[in-house]
Protein backbone atom coordinates (compact mmCIF):
# COMPACT_ATOMS: atom_id res chain seq x y z
CA UNK A 1 0.00 0.00 0.00
CA UNK A 2 1.34 3.71 -1.00
CA UNK A 3 1.74 6.28 2.06
CA UNK A 4 -0.88 8.45 2.82
CA UNK A 5 -2.04 10.64 5.37
CA UNK A 6 -4.98 10.01 7.24
CA UNK A 7 -7.58 13.09 8.77
CA UNK A 8 -10.43 12.31 10.53
CA UNK A 9 -12.90 14.62 9.96
CA UNK A 10 -15.40 16.65 12.79
CA UNK A 11 -18.25 17.21 11.44
CA UNK A 12 -19.35 17.68 7.56
CA UNK A 13 -17.82 20.96 6.95
CA UNK A 14 -14.04 19.61 8.25
CA UNK A 15 -14.62 17.28 5.74
CA UNK A 16 -15.54 19.23 2.81
CA UNK A 17 -12.57 21.44 3.97
CA UNK A 18 -10.41 18.97 4.10
CA UNK A 19 -11.17 17.40 0.46
CA UNK A 20 -11.17 20.83 -1.03
CA UNK A 21 -8.07 21.52 0.46
CA UNK A 22 -6.25 18.08 -1.06
CA UNK A 23 -7.50 17.07 -4.53
CA UNK A 24 -6.22 13.86 -4.34
CA UNK A 25 -8.24 12.83 -1.58
CA UNK A 26 -11.15 10.04 -1.10
CA UNK A 27 -13.17 9.95 1.65
CA UNK A 28 -13.33 6.87 3.68
CA UNK A 29 -16.39 5.50 5.55
CA UNK A 30 -16.48 1.85 5.70
CA UNK A 31 -13.38 0.95 3.77
CA UNK A 32 -14.29 -2.39 2.30
CA UNK A 33 -13.89 -1.82 -1.13
CA UNK A 34 -11.69 1.10 -1.22
CA UNK A 35 -8.65 -0.55 1.32
CA UNK A 36 -8.69 -3.48 -0.64
CA UNK A 37 -8.42 -1.80 -3.69
CA UNK A 38 -5.49 0.29 -2.42
CA UNK A 39 -3.74 -2.81 -0.93
CA UNK A 40 -3.22 -3.94 -4.52
CA UNK A 41 -2.30 -0.30 -5.74
CA UNK A 42 -4.92 0.27 -7.44
CA UNK A 43 -6.10 3.21 -5.64
CA UNK A 44 -3.60 5.44 -4.65
CA UNK A 45 -5.08 8.38 -2.99
CA UNK A 46 -2.26 10.88 -1.33
CA UNK A 47 -5.13 11.51 1.71
CA UNK A 48 -7.75 9.46 3.07
CA UNK A 49 -10.34 11.55 4.74
CA UNK A 50 -12.26 9.52 7.64
CA UNK A 51 -15.71 10.72 7.64
CA UNK A 52 -17.11 7.18 9.50
CA UNK A 53 -17.53 8.84 12.46
CA UNK A 54 -19.74 11.79 11.26
CA UNK A 55 -23.28 12.15 12.51
CA UNK A 56 -25.09 10.50 9.42
CA UNK A 57 -26.07 7.27 10.04
CA UNK A 58 -29.96 7.51 10.91
CA UNK A 59 -32.82 6.29 9.36
CA UNK A 60 -35.72 8.29 9.29
CA UNK A 61 -39.20 9.43 7.95
CA UNK A 62 -39.64 12.02 5.45
CA UNK A 63 -42.74 13.93 5.30
CA UNK A 64 -43.64 12.77 2.26
CA UNK A 65 -44.28 9.01 3.66
CA UNK A 66 -40.73 7.61 2.42
CA UNK A 67 -37.74 7.27 4.67
CA UNK A 68 -34.76 9.07 4.83
CA UNK A 69 -31.36 6.92 4.63
CA UNK A 70 -28.38 8.51 6.57
CA UNK A 71 -25.04 7.78 3.89
CA UNK A 72 -23.41 6.32 7.24
CA UNK A 73 -25.89 3.76 8.15
CA UNK A 74 -24.68 0.08 7.72
CA UNK A 75 -25.97 -1.82 5.06
CA UNK A 76 -26.89 -4.30 7.84
CA UNK A 77 -28.58 -1.88 9.80
CA UNK A 78 -30.25 -1.04 6.59
CA UNK A 79 -31.75 -4.17 5.49
CA UNK A 80 -32.54 -4.83 9.60
CA UNK A 81 -34.83 -1.77 10.07
CA UNK A 82 -38.35 -3.08 10.25
CA UNK A 83 -39.79 0.04 8.03
CA UNK A 84 -37.20 -1.11 4.86
CA UNK A 85 -37.95 -4.78 5.85
CA UNK A 86 -42.13 -4.08 5.79
CA UNK A 87 -42.08 -1.40 3.39
CA UNK A 88 -39.24 -1.73 1.08
CA UNK A 89 -38.59 -5.41 1.08
CA UNK A 90 -36.63 -5.56 -2.32
CA UNK A 91 -34.41 -3.22 -0.68
CA UNK A 92 -33.67 -5.42 2.19
CA UNK A 93 -33.79 -8.49 0.16
CA UNK A 94 -30.85 -7.05 -2.76
CA UNK A 95 -28.74 -6.08 0.95
CA UNK A 96 -28.99 -9.26 2.42
CA UNK A 97 -28.06 -10.89 -1.39
CA UNK A 98 -24.88 -8.98 -1.18
CA UNK A 99 -21.20 -9.72 0.25
CA UNK A 100 -20.83 -11.29 3.80
CA UNK A 101 -22.53 -9.97 7.51
CA UNK A 102 -18.81 -9.19 8.36
CA UNK A 103 -18.75 -6.77 5.05
CA UNK A 104 -22.19 -5.84 5.33
CA UNK A 105 -21.96 -4.67 9.39
CA UNK A 106 -18.99 -2.15 8.08
CA UNK A 107 -19.76 -1.06 4.41
CA UNK A 108 -22.04 1.82 4.31
CA UNK A 109 -25.06 3.34 2.40
CA UNK A 110 -23.08 5.82 0.55
CA UNK A 111 -19.99 3.68 0.24
CA UNK A 112 -21.71 0.58 -1.14
CA UNK A 113 -22.87 3.59 -3.98
CA UNK A 114 -19.14 4.28 -4.21
CA UNK A 115 -17.35 0.78 -4.45
CA UNK A 116 -15.57 1.11 -8.11
CA UNK A 117 -17.66 -0.54 -10.86
CA UNK A 118 -15.06 -3.72 -12.17
CA UNK A 119 -14.80 -6.50 -14.15
CA UNK A 120 -11.89 -9.47 -13.12
CA UNK A 121 -9.35 -7.34 -15.07
CA UNK A 122 -9.39 -4.21 -13.45
CA UNK A 123 -8.46 -6.39 -10.13
CA UNK A 124 -5.53 -7.90 -11.56
CA UNK A 125 -2.53 -5.42 -12.47
CA UNK A 126 -0.89 -7.94 -14.58
CA UNK A 127 -3.62 -6.73 -17.33
CA UNK A 128 -4.34 -4.15 -19.53
CA UNK A 129 -7.83 -2.16 -18.68
CA UNK A 130 -8.45 1.51 -19.09
CA UNK A 131 -10.51 1.65 -16.17
CA UNK A 132 -7.53 1.12 -14.34
CA UNK A 133 -5.17 2.89 -16.42
CA UNK A 134 -6.94 4.69 -19.30
CA UNK A 135 -5.25 3.83 -22.81
CA UNK A 136 -3.86 0.22 -22.20
CA UNK A 137 -6.22 -1.26 -23.50
CA UNK A 138 -9.36 -3.63 -22.48
CA UNK A 139 -8.82 -6.92 -21.07
CA UNK A 140 -12.72 -7.74 -21.03
CA UNK A 141 -13.34 -7.69 -24.85
CA UNK A 142 -12.67 -11.30 -25.91
CA UNK A 143 -12.01 -12.21 -22.74
CA UNK A 144 -12.99 -14.32 -19.84
CA UNK A 145 -15.28 -12.44 -17.56
CA UNK A 146 -18.59 -13.64 -16.95
CA UNK A 147 -20.21 -10.69 -16.02
CA UNK A 148 -19.62 -7.78 -18.49
CA UNK A 149 -22.14 -5.23 -20.04
CA UNK A 150 -24.54 -6.11 -21.89
CA UNK A 151 -25.94 -2.18 -21.75
CA UNK A 152 -24.10 1.10 -22.08
CA UNK A 153 -20.76 -0.14 -22.96
CA UNK A 154 -18.00 1.54 -25.10
CA UNK A 155 -14.95 0.19 -27.03
CA UNK A 156 -13.25 0.96 -24.31
CA UNK A 157 -15.08 -0.69 -21.07
CA UNK A 158 -17.78 -3.31 -20.76
CA UNK A 159 -17.22 -3.32 -16.94
CA UNK A 160 -20.48 -3.28 -14.32
CA UNK A 161 -21.69 -1.93 -11.08
CA UNK A 162 -21.23 -4.34 -8.25
CA UNK A 163 -24.03 -3.01 -6.27
CA UNK A 164 -27.02 -5.06 -5.70
CA UNK A 165 -28.29 -2.80 -3.80
CA UNK A 166 -28.19 0.13 -6.14
CA UNK A 167 -30.19 -2.37 -8.25
CA UNK A 168 -33.05 -2.30 -6.02
CA UNK A 169 -32.39 1.73 -4.79
CA UNK A 170 -33.04 2.53 -8.96
CA UNK A 171 -36.51 0.84 -9.56
CA UNK A 172 -37.37 2.49 -5.74
CA UNK A 173 -36.65 5.59 -7.55
CA UNK A 174 -34.85 6.86 -4.42
CA UNK A 175 -32.49 10.15 -4.61
CA UNK A 176 -28.90 10.47 -3.54
CA UNK A 177 -28.16 13.87 -1.33
CA UNK A 178 -25.06 15.59 -1.90
CA UNK A 179 -23.05 18.47 -0.88
CA UNK A 180 -19.93 19.70 -2.22
CA UNK A 181 -17.65 22.62 -0.14
CA UNK A 182 -19.12 25.70 -1.13
CA UNK A 183 -22.46 24.35 0.50
CA UNK A 184 -24.16 23.81 -2.48
CA UNK A 185 -26.28 20.42 -2.28
CA UNK A 186 -27.43 18.23 -4.96
CA UNK A 187 -30.11 15.56 -5.40
CA UNK A 188 -29.83 13.25 -8.43
CA UNK A 189 -31.69 9.39 -9.31
CA UNK A 190 -29.64 6.74 -8.00
CA UNK A 191 -30.22 5.67 -11.29
CA UNK A 192 -28.05 8.12 -13.01
CA UNK A 193 -25.52 8.22 -10.24
CA UNK A 194 -23.29 6.49 -12.56
CA UNK A 195 -21.95 7.27 -15.97
CA UNK A 196 -21.44 4.83 -18.95
CA UNK A 197 -17.80 4.48 -19.45
CA UNK A 198 -17.81 6.54 -23.41
CA UNK A 199 -13.87 7.05 -23.60
CA UNK A 200 -13.37 7.71 -20.06
CA UNK A 201 -14.47 4.44 -18.11
CA UNK A 202 -11.59 5.37 -15.12
CA UNK A 203 -14.38 7.92 -13.85
CA UNK A 204 -17.53 5.85 -12.34
CA UNK A 205 -19.57 8.42 -11.58
CA UNK A 206 -20.60 12.15 -11.67
CA UNK A 207 -19.41 13.38 -8.51
CA UNK A 208 -16.69 16.06 -8.40
CA UNK A 209 -13.77 14.79 -6.08
CA UNK A 210 -15.52 17.56 -3.24
CA UNK A 211 -18.29 16.01 -2.93
CA UNK A 212 -20.17 14.10 -0.07
CA UNK A 213 -22.96 11.53 -0.17
CA UNK A 214 -25.20 12.94 2.67
CA UNK A 215 -28.19 10.95 2.81
CA UNK A 216 -29.77 8.41 0.36
CA UNK A 217 -33.98 9.25 0.32
CA UNK A 218 -36.94 7.01 -0.60
CA UNK A 219 -39.67 7.97 -1.89
CA UNK A 220 -43.29 5.94 -0.60
CA UNK A 221 -43.54 2.29 -2.45
CA UNK A 222 -45.16 1.95 -5.38
CA UNK A 223 -48.81 -0.39 -5.29
CA UNK A 224 -47.78 -3.67 -5.78
CA UNK A 225 -45.56 -6.67 -5.21
CA UNK A 226 -41.89 -6.35 -4.61
CA UNK A 227 -39.31 -9.11 -5.89
CA UNK A 228 -35.35 -9.00 -5.31
CA UNK A 229 -33.74 -12.11 -7.61
CA UNK A 230 -29.91 -12.89 -7.99
CA UNK A 231 -28.35 -15.32 -10.42
CA UNK A 232 -24.61 -16.45 -9.30
CA UNK A 233 -21.97 -18.98 -9.66
CA UNK A 234 -22.23 -20.29 -5.51
CA UNK A 235 -25.05 -20.46 -3.08
CA UNK A 236 -23.92 -17.30 -1.43
CA UNK A 237 -21.31 -14.52 -1.08
CA UNK A 238 -20.16 -13.73 -4.46
CA UNK A 239 -20.92 -11.39 -7.04
CA UNK A 240 -24.30 -11.19 -9.55
CA UNK A 241 -23.94 -12.70 -12.97
CA UNK A 242 -27.29 -10.99 -13.16
CA UNK A 243 -30.10 -10.02 -10.80
CA UNK A 244 -33.43 -8.07 -11.06
CA UNK A 245 -36.16 -6.05 -8.91
CA UNK A 246 -39.29 -5.62 -9.54
CA UNK A 247 -41.33 -2.93 -7.54
CA UNK A 248 -45.40 -2.74 -8.79
CA UNK A 249 -44.84 -1.90 -12.67
CA UNK A 250 -41.17 -0.87 -12.31
CA UNK A 251 -38.22 -3.45 -13.44
CA UNK A 252 -34.28 -2.64 -12.69
CA UNK A 253 -31.73 -5.05 -14.01
CA UNK A 254 -28.57 -5.28 -12.15
CA UNK A 255 -24.63 -6.86 -13.02
CA UNK A 256 -25.61 -5.90 -16.84
CA UNK A 257 -24.79 -1.88 -16.95
CA UNK A 258 -21.97 0.38 -15.23
CA UNK A 259 -24.85 1.61 -13.31
CA UNK A 260 -28.28 -0.28 -11.78
CA UNK A 261 -29.99 -0.55 -15.42
CA UNK A 262 -34.03 0.41 -15.43
CA UNK A 263 -35.85 -1.77 -18.07
CA UNK A 264 -37.69 1.25 -20.03
CA UNK A 265 -38.51 -0.68 -22.47
CA UNK A 266 -39.64 -3.61 -20.56
CA UNK A 267 -41.68 -1.01 -18.03
CA UNK A 268 -43.24 0.37 -21.46
CA UNK A 269 -44.25 -3.15 -23.12
CA UNK A 270 -45.59 -4.06 -19.43
CA UNK A 271 -48.15 -0.81 -19.73
CA UNK A 272 -49.14 -1.71 -23.03
CA UNK A 273 -50.30 -4.99 -21.93
CA UNK A 274 -47.27 -6.86 -23.05
CA UNK A 275 -46.79 -10.67 -21.21
CA UNK A 276 -43.75 -10.70 -19.02
CA UNK A 277 -42.06 -13.02 -21.10
CA UNK A 278 -42.42 -10.28 -23.90
CA UNK A 279 -41.38 -7.33 -22.22
CA UNK A 280 -38.17 -8.97 -20.91
CA UNK A 281 -37.33 -9.40 -24.56
CA UNK A 282 -38.24 -5.73 -25.78
CA UNK A 283 -35.11 -4.48 -22.77
CA UNK A 284 -33.52 -7.11 -24.24
CA UNK A 285 -33.33 -6.42 -27.67
CA UNK A 286 -30.92 -3.36 -27.39
CA UNK A 287 -28.71 -5.61 -25.54
CA UNK A 288 -24.86 -6.47 -26.58
CA UNK A 289 -22.83 -9.50 -25.35
CA UNK A 290 -23.52 -13.22 -25.34
CA UNK A 291 -26.59 -15.28 -26.14
CA UNK A 292 -26.61 -17.36 -23.13
CA UNK A 293 -26.21 -14.48 -20.63
CA UNK A 294 -28.72 -12.56 -22.64
CA UNK A 295 -31.36 -15.45 -22.31
CA UNK A 296 -30.39 -15.93 -18.56
CA UNK A 297 -31.66 -11.88 -18.25
CA UNK A 298 -34.75 -12.43 -20.14
CA UNK A 299 -35.75 -15.46 -18.18
CA UNK A 300 -34.74 -14.01 -14.94
CA UNK A 301 -36.59 -10.86 -15.47
CA UNK A 302 -39.85 -12.70 -16.81
CA UNK A 303 -40.02 -14.73 -13.46
CA UNK A 304 -39.73 -12.10 -11.12
CA UNK A 305 -42.52 -9.74 -13.02
CA UNK A 306 -44.83 -12.58 -12.66
CA UNK A 307 -43.99 -13.31 -8.97
CA UNK A 308 -44.45 -9.96 -7.99
CA UNK A 309 -48.02 -9.98 -9.67
CA UNK A 310 -48.55 -12.68 -7.13
CA UNK A 311 -47.70 -10.38 -4.59
CA UNK A 312 -43.65 -10.87 -4.19
CA UNK A 313 -42.30 -12.17 -1.20
CA UNK A 314 -41.78 -10.32 1.50
CA UNK B 1 -1.12 7.94 13.76
CA UNK B 2 -1.83 8.16 17.72
CA UNK B 3 -4.44 6.14 18.52
CA UNK B 4 -6.33 4.61 21.32
CA UNK B 5 -7.98 1.10 21.48
CA UNK B 6 -9.14 -0.99 23.75
CA UNK B 7 -8.48 -4.76 22.80
CA UNK B 8 -9.71 -7.57 24.97
CA UNK B 9 -10.25 -5.17 27.86
CA UNK B 10 -6.98 -3.78 27.74
CA UNK B 11 -6.47 0.21 26.93
CA UNK B 12 -3.34 1.02 24.37
CA UNK B 13 -2.59 4.32 23.15
CA UNK B 14 -0.21 3.69 20.31
CA UNK B 15 1.31 5.28 17.37
CA UNK B 16 0.62 3.46 14.17
CA UNK B 17 1.82 3.84 10.30
CA UNK B 18 -1.62 5.22 8.63
CA UNK B 19 -1.14 2.12 6.59
CA UNK B 20 -1.45 -0.54 9.46
CA UNK B 21 -4.60 -2.97 9.07
CA UNK B 22 -6.69 -3.81 12.00
CA UNK B 23 -5.43 -7.79 11.87
CA UNK B 24 -1.48 -6.41 11.53
CA UNK B 25 -1.83 -4.09 14.61
CA UNK B 26 -3.51 -6.84 16.34
CA UNK B 27 -0.65 -9.64 15.27
CA UNK B 28 2.58 -7.70 14.94
CA UNK B 29 1.82 -4.92 17.81
CA UNK B 30 0.19 -6.54 20.12
CA UNK B 31 1.29 -10.14 19.61
CA UNK B 32 -2.33 -11.63 19.88
CA UNK B 33 -1.77 -13.90 16.83
CA UNK B 34 -4.99 -15.77 17.27
CA UNK B 35 -6.78 -13.63 14.84
CA UNK B 36 -5.25 -14.88 11.35
CA UNK B 37 -4.15 -13.50 8.01
CA UNK B 38 -6.04 -15.75 5.14
CA UNK B 39 -6.63 -13.55 1.94
CA UNK B 40 -6.04 -10.32 3.45
CA UNK B 41 -8.91 -8.96 0.88
CA UNK B 42 -11.93 -9.91 2.81
CA UNK B 43 -13.18 -13.26 1.29
CA UNK B 44 -12.01 -15.97 3.62
CA UNK B 45 -13.20 -14.36 7.02
CA UNK B 46 -9.96 -15.50 8.97
CA UNK B 47 -8.96 -12.17 10.70
CA UNK B 48 -13.14 -11.90 12.07
CA UNK B 49 -13.42 -10.15 15.29
CA UNK B 50 -15.85 -7.96 17.19
CA UNK B 51 -15.38 -4.24 17.46
CA UNK B 52 -17.93 -2.63 19.74
CA UNK B 53 -19.84 -5.96 19.67
CA UNK B 54 -19.87 -6.53 15.87
CA UNK B 55 -18.26 -8.83 13.62
CA UNK B 56 -16.00 -7.45 10.53
CA UNK B 57 -12.87 -8.57 8.72
CA UNK B 58 -9.90 -6.80 10.15
CA UNK B 59 -7.87 -7.20 7.43
CA UNK B 60 -9.99 -4.46 5.53
CA UNK B 61 -9.67 -2.01 8.07
CA UNK B 62 -7.04 0.33 9.43
CA UNK B 63 -5.88 0.54 12.98
CA UNK B 64 -6.29 4.38 12.69
CA UNK B 65 -9.66 3.81 11.90
CA UNK B 66 -10.60 2.51 15.11
CA UNK B 67 -9.70 5.08 17.68
CA UNK B 68 -11.83 4.66 21.04
CA UNK B 69 -13.19 1.16 19.65
CA UNK B 70 -13.81 -1.81 21.99
CA UNK B 71 -11.90 -4.77 20.22
CA UNK B 72 -12.32 -8.36 21.01
CA UNK B 73 -10.58 -10.86 19.76
CA UNK B 74 -10.28 -15.04 20.32
CA UNK B 75 -8.19 -14.19 22.91
CA UNK B 76 -10.91 -12.34 25.08
CA UNK B 77 -13.46 -14.80 24.61
CA UNK B 78 -13.09 -16.92 27.82
CA UNK B 79 -13.29 -15.97 31.24
CA UNK B 80 -10.19 -17.50 33.11
CA UNK B 81 -10.12 -20.73 32.72
CA UNK B 82 -13.43 -21.12 31.41
CA UNK B 83 -14.00 -21.13 27.70
CA UNK B 84 -16.82 -19.11 25.70
CA UNK B 85 -20.01 -21.84 25.07
CA UNK B 86 -18.77 -21.33 21.26
CA UNK B 87 -15.35 -22.31 21.90
CA UNK B 88 -16.79 -25.29 24.13
CA UNK B 89 -18.96 -26.29 21.49
CA UNK B 90 -15.67 -26.02 18.36
CA UNK B 91 -14.00 -29.10 21.00
CA UNK B 92 -17.24 -31.00 21.74
CA UNK B 93 -18.33 -30.98 17.79
CA UNK B 94 -14.33 -31.34 16.33
CA UNK B 95 -15.08 -28.52 14.53
CA UNK B 96 -11.26 -28.31 12.93
CA UNK B 97 -9.00 -29.82 11.17
CA UNK B 98 -5.64 -27.72 10.78
CA UNK B 99 -7.77 -25.06 12.82
CA UNK B 100 -6.38 -22.06 11.02
CA UNK B 101 -9.57 -20.45 10.41
CA UNK B 102 -10.83 -21.40 13.49
CA UNK B 103 -10.46 -18.10 15.22
CA UNK B 104 -12.35 -16.24 13.03
CA UNK B 105 -15.17 -19.05 12.85
CA UNK B 106 -15.51 -18.55 17.20
CA UNK B 107 -15.41 -14.80 16.79
CA UNK B 108 -17.83 -14.83 13.82
CA UNK B 109 -20.10 -17.12 15.29
CA UNK B 110 -20.48 -14.71 18.50
CA UNK B 111 -21.59 -11.98 16.19
CA UNK B 112 -23.98 -14.18 14.89
CA UNK B 113 -25.18 -14.89 18.07
CA UNK B 114 -25.83 -11.63 19.17
CA UNK B 115 -27.30 -10.83 15.39
CA UNK B 116 -29.65 -13.83 16.17
CA UNK B 117 -31.03 -12.04 19.62
CA UNK B 118 -31.13 -8.77 17.96
CA UNK B 119 -33.72 -10.15 15.07
CA UNK B 120 -31.67 -9.19 12.14
CA UNK B 121 -32.68 -10.91 9.03
CA UNK B 122 -30.26 -13.32 6.38
CA UNK B 123 -30.93 -14.37 2.90
CA UNK B 124 -31.92 -17.24 4.22
CA UNK B 125 -35.01 -15.57 6.29
CA UNK B 126 -37.91 -16.88 4.55
CA UNK B 127 -40.33 -14.29 6.36
CA UNK B 128 -38.87 -10.29 7.20
CA UNK B 129 -41.57 -9.78 9.00
CA UNK B 130 -41.64 -12.66 11.33
CA UNK B 131 -39.40 -13.45 14.06
CA UNK B 132 -36.08 -14.99 13.11
CA UNK B 133 -35.74 -18.66 13.74
CA UNK B 134 -32.10 -20.19 13.16
CA UNK B 135 -32.49 -22.76 11.01
CA UNK B 136 -29.55 -24.97 10.23
CA UNK B 137 -29.95 -22.81 6.50
CA UNK B 138 -29.73 -19.68 8.27
CA UNK B 139 -26.12 -20.23 9.91
CA UNK B 140 -24.79 -22.03 6.71
CA UNK B 141 -25.90 -18.63 5.12
CA UNK B 142 -25.10 -16.25 8.40
CA UNK B 143 -21.35 -18.55 7.91
CA UNK B 144 -20.48 -18.08 4.60
CA UNK B 145 -18.50 -15.15 5.26
CA UNK B 146 -15.92 -18.11 6.95
CA UNK B 147 -14.16 -20.27 4.87
CA UNK B 148 -13.04 -23.92 5.89
CA UNK B 149 -10.51 -24.94 3.51
CA UNK B 150 -10.58 -28.59 5.42
CA UNK B 151 -13.97 -28.43 4.94
CA UNK B 152 -15.01 -28.82 8.12
CA UNK B 153 -18.46 -27.39 7.58
CA UNK B 154 -20.86 -29.85 8.81
CA UNK B 155 -19.15 -30.08 12.23
CA UNK B 156 -19.01 -26.52 12.10
CA UNK B 157 -22.65 -26.34 11.45
CA UNK B 158 -23.33 -28.42 14.52
CA UNK B 159 -20.75 -26.48 16.86
CA UNK B 160 -22.76 -23.05 16.27
CA UNK B 161 -25.91 -25.45 16.43
CA UNK B 162 -25.32 -26.55 19.73
CA UNK B 163 -24.33 -23.21 21.04
CA UNK B 164 -27.53 -21.75 19.65
CA UNK B 165 -29.36 -24.12 21.03
CA UNK B 166 -27.85 -24.01 24.47
CA UNK B 167 -28.33 -20.13 24.47
CA UNK B 168 -31.96 -20.14 23.38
Amino acid sequence: MKPFAFERARNVDHALSLAAAAPGARFLAGGTNLLDLMKLEIEQPDTLIDVGRLPLADISETAGGGLRIGALATNSVVASDPRIRSRYPVLARAILSGASVQLRNKASMGGNLMQRTRCSYFMDPAMPCNKRLPGSGCSAMGGLSQATALFGASEFCAAVSASDMSVALAVLDAEVETVRADGSVRRRPVETLHRLPGDAPQVDTDLAPDELILAVELPPPPSGGQVWRKVRARASYIGALASVAVAGDRVALGAVAARPWRARATEAALAGGAAPSEAAEAELASASGEVGRKSLVRRLASDAIQESRKGGRS
Amino acid sequence: MRTEIRVNGVDHAVDVDTRTSLLDFLREHLDLKGSKKGCDHGQCGACTVLVNGVRINACLSLAVMHDGDHVTTIEGLASGEALHPLQQAFLTEDAFQCGYCTPGQICSAVGLMAEIAAGQPSEATADLNAKVVLTDAEIRERMSGNLCRCSAYPQILAAVRRAAGAAA
